[in-house]
């Protein structure tokens, strides 16, 4: 038999996607590890979100595939191991009129099933979420009274009410004020230690980043760089600069290798 | 007893009415979440066009002379809502437009069925603006029928619901078949549209399932209180509509209306001199 520990979280195969004419990934091979903390960075328009999306089977690449746990997303079934926080900004109607206990309850609905209802077990998961990201005392306001910072801690119990084996989350400090952005990363980086739960954290936030993930990957287009974070931080000084920088040169160059 | 119930038309008026006063907010609360208040618009009009078609085919064929168009009225609304959920496929990026679409396609229908059967009767006067005398016994049975139906599919589906609601990708990833259920969930509602038509009419129809809904979400709290508040309103307005309709005899569909209106209004002032807390700020 397979040891399971050795079966990466995530596999991606030689992956491309493109939105009509405009690619944007070409060719993504990557690997991320079970137990590993992954710090995916690019610059805007790199296509992060577009690679995360992929992976979760929210969005249908042209080429190449995606296996979670060892399973091909498409027949993955065992969502409840898999947890996500999307970018925030555009993806809820903020008027949305349900409770903070109400969304973070929705983590479950996945395990709970077709037809069944929440037990008094999984209500008891939904305080221990709220309480793992200190928002037990506003379980039952409505999720548009909460700030930005509030309402994001909300959905990342949400994410993690099902017990997930593979947490990923989509730029979660965007709109947050940096003293909650501080205690975030110090929540995550206890999720990966104590729970040694798989973390894939999409951040352009380089420098808080390096201090909790273990590997980091550089996206635009393409992988351009993929390692641990000791390797990241001695090739960083001149790989990052003409990343951010010089982007658009530093993919002409690379295309000409090709 | 109230003398208004002493005659069967009225009596099956008001079940009715009770029973399309629970159904017409249940679902209005997940179509207002899903920013599709205007779907109920759609498919009143598509259900006129069933209704149209059923008049005129009555003209030719005995066996539809006969027929509560209803049912006539129903097929093409559930053919509508499935149209609608395809047409929100192709326009990916302009989800908005599968509703104009399917509105002027039911009223083109209705027009050319109607004049094609030689004008308006008071029949489709009736189904236009609501009349409680025109509720059947079949009707009350019919709408039972839904009753059950939609109580059933809401009971059960509620988990799903609520979260295709607030966002389809995270739907997506608690494995839920979004297609499978939002279609399920568009020809429920055009039953209950078409429905609730008899004792609203068709062209207030959609005010049943939006306005209770839009006045709770002024003042509740959470979900589920959302919905227990759009119930209340809603009957409350259907209620007091059609005794206020019976004695001053004026459309029952009107004066419901203006009954949520009333109840509308009283939300948004209650909000405005009691709370602070920052919702529904659209």
């Amino acid at each position: 038999m397979v040891n399971k520990k050795n079966i990466p979280a995530v596999l991606v195969d030689d992956l491309s996607f493109h939105y009509g004419e405009k690619n944007v990934l070409e060719h993504i091979t990557m690997e991320i590890t079970q137990g590993s903390f992954l710090g995916l960075v690019g610059p805007n328009g790199s296509g992060k979100s577009s690679l995360i999306k992929c992976i979760l089977g929210l969005l249908k690449p042209q080429q190449g595939g995606v296996y979670l746990f060892g399973e091909k997303v498409q027949k993955f079934n065992d969502w409840e191991k898999v947890g996500y926080v999307s970018q925030k900004a555009n993806s809820f109607n903020t008027a949305f009129p349900a409770t903070a206990f109400e969304v973070v309850s929705m983590g479950l609905f996945g395990k709970v099933g077709l037809f069944r209802f929440l037990k008094a077990t999984d209500k008891e998961k939904v305080w221990e979420a709220l309480r793992s990201v200190n928002m037990e005392e506003f379980a039952q306001k409505n999720i548009g009274e909460l700030s930005g910072g509030q309402q994001q801690r909300i959905f990342i119990a949400r994410a993690l009410v099902s017990d997930p084996e593979l947490l990923i989350l989509d730029e979660p400090t965007v709109g947050v004020d940096v003293e909650s952005s501080a205690s975030f990363y110090k929540m995550l980086d206890s999720l990966h230690r104590e729970k040694k739960m798989t973390l894939v954290l999409v951040t352009h936030d380089v420098g808080v980043m390096t201090d909790y993930v273990t590997d980091v990957a550089c996206l635009n287009k393409q992988i351009h760089f993929h390692g641990n974070t000791k390797e990241f931080e001695e090739s960083s000084s001149e790989n990052m600069s003409a990343f951010y920088g010089h982007h658009v040169h530093v993919l002409s160059h690379d295309h000409e290798h090709r | 007893m109230f003398p208004i119930f002493k005659y069967e038309f009225l009596q099956n008026a008001f079940l009715t009415g009770i029973m399309v006063g629970l159904l017409a907010p249940v679902l209005g609360v997940f179509i207002v979440v899903r920013r599709q208040a205007l779907i109920a618009d759609a498919l009143s009009h598509i259900t006129l066009a069933g209704i149209a078609a059923n008049l005129l085919l009555g003209k030719w064929f005995a066996l539809f002379a006969g027929a509560n168009p209803i049912y006539l009225g129903m097929a093409f609304s559930v053919g509508g809502a499935i149209f609608i959920e395809q047409l929100r496929k192709v326009y990916k990026h302009y989800e908005e437009l599968a509703i104009p679409i399917i509105m002027s396609a039911g009223i083109g229908l209705s027009v050319i069925f109607i004049s094609m059967a030689d004008g308006f009767n008071a029949d489709l006067f009736s189904y236009l603006f609501g009349s409680i005398i025109a509720v059947k016994q079949s009707d009350v049975w019919t709408v039972f029928a839904i009753l059950i139906v939609v109580l059933l599919f809401v009971f059960f589906m509620y988990k799903e619901l609520f979260v295709l609601s607030f966002d389809e990708e995270q739907g997506k990833l608690s494995g839920i078949r979004s297609n499978w259920i939002l279609i399920a969930f568009m020809a429920i509602t055009a039953l209950v549209i078409a429905a609730s038509m008899k004792v609203v009419g068709i062209l207030l129809v959609s005010s049943l399932m939006t306005l209770p809904v839009a006045a709770s979400i002024r003042i509740a709290k959470g979900f589920k209180q959302t919905i227990w508040l759009s119930v209340l309103f809603g009957e409350i307005a259907v209620i007091l509509g059609m005794f206020l309709s019976y004695y001053l005899d004026i459309a029952s569909g009107g004066t419901i209306v203006l009954c949520l209106v009333l109840i509308l209004t009283l939300c948004i002032l209650y909000k405005k001199f009691t709370g602070s807390r920052k919702v529904g700020h659209v």
